[in-house]
């Protein structure tokens, strides 16, 4: 099982993701359907999401928080759209008041697309941001520490000005 | 992921300079070379003003530094932010192998 991310570039400020599961696609797909599954791995264990709404479906609508160490609840929604199960669907993934309303701003998009090959499935995830002031957001979100890999292009430039 | 407030305040600028695709595209130039605010201005088809104006945003999150020689203001990348910008983006992707992971375990676990 391997996983091999590709980092588009910092211009786009797209990134792919593309990850290999020992299981059909159903399986892979039930794991983002089922809300009490995704529960289970979209949050870290520091920070463990709670779907209080969820459905799979195009015009769907998703209600999400995290949980912190010290008790804070961010909250998130996300607007599902184009769903063609088991293969494909595009969410908007954005953050939420106090109220839990959508805060003004550009969700991230990501497109999810799963492909089954025998005995496995491969997924492919296309996230893209409005800004890098997005990105920044998603990253302070309670997520990893922690630096890996390399960025194709950054590295390319630093060679070149090295 | 505690962030020291000064950081925090640093990567805000950071990440509001790297917003616009004009000054993304100058951070690129400068670190390929110098430029000075005449080439760039030339290079986007901008006024020598709005070109300033993107420089010292740019100058302001450290992602370039400006400096005068004689008549001629050159505009330089700086390598050490960049790095961090990046390295942000490695911290998202660095998210997605994490969420895998998680993945995987239900996956073989049930």
């Amino acid at each position: 099982m391997t996983i091999v991310t590709t980092v588009k570039d910092l211009e786009a400020l797209t990134m792919v993701v593309v990850a290999e599961f020992d299981a059909s696609i159903e399986r892979v797909w039930q794991l983002w359907a089922d809300p009490r599954k995704l529960e289970r791995w979209w949050g870290p264990p520091e920070w463990p999401a709670t779907f209080t709404t969820h459905d799979l479906v195009s015009g769907g609508e998703s209600r999400y928080h995290m949980t912190g160490p010290d008790g804070e609840q961010p909250g998130g929604y996300w607007h599902i759209t184009e769903v063609e199960e088991p293969t494909r669907f595009v969410v908007q993934d954005g953050f939420t008041d106090d109220a839990g309303d959508p805060v003004p701003g550009d969700p991230v998009v990501m497109e999810v697309k799963l492909d089954e090959e025998p005995g496995a499935t491969r997924m492919t995830l296309t996230s893209t941001f409005a800004s890098a002031e997005q990105l920044d957001e998603m990253v302070k979100m309670g997520m990893e520490e922690g630096l890996a890999g390399a960025l194709e292009q950054i590295d390319g430039i630093l060679a070149q000005a090295a | 992921m505690v962030v020291d407030e000064f950081l925090e305040t640093q990567a805000d600028r950071v990440f509001h300079a790297l917003a616009d695709r004009t000054r993304r595209d100058i951070v690129v130039r400068a670190m390929q070379a110098p430029n000075s605010v005449t080439e760039l201005a030339r290079a986007y088809s901008m006024s020598f003003a709005a070109v300033q104006k993107h420089v010292a945003v740019l100058e302001r999150a450290g992602l370039v530094t400006k400096e005068r020689q004689g008549r001629v203001q050159l505009v330089r990348g700086n390598p050490e932010t960049v790095r961090r910008a990046a390295a942000l983006l490695e911290q998202y992707e660095a998210l997605w192998v994490e969420r895998a992971e998680r993945m995987r375990n239900i996956l073989t676990t049930g």
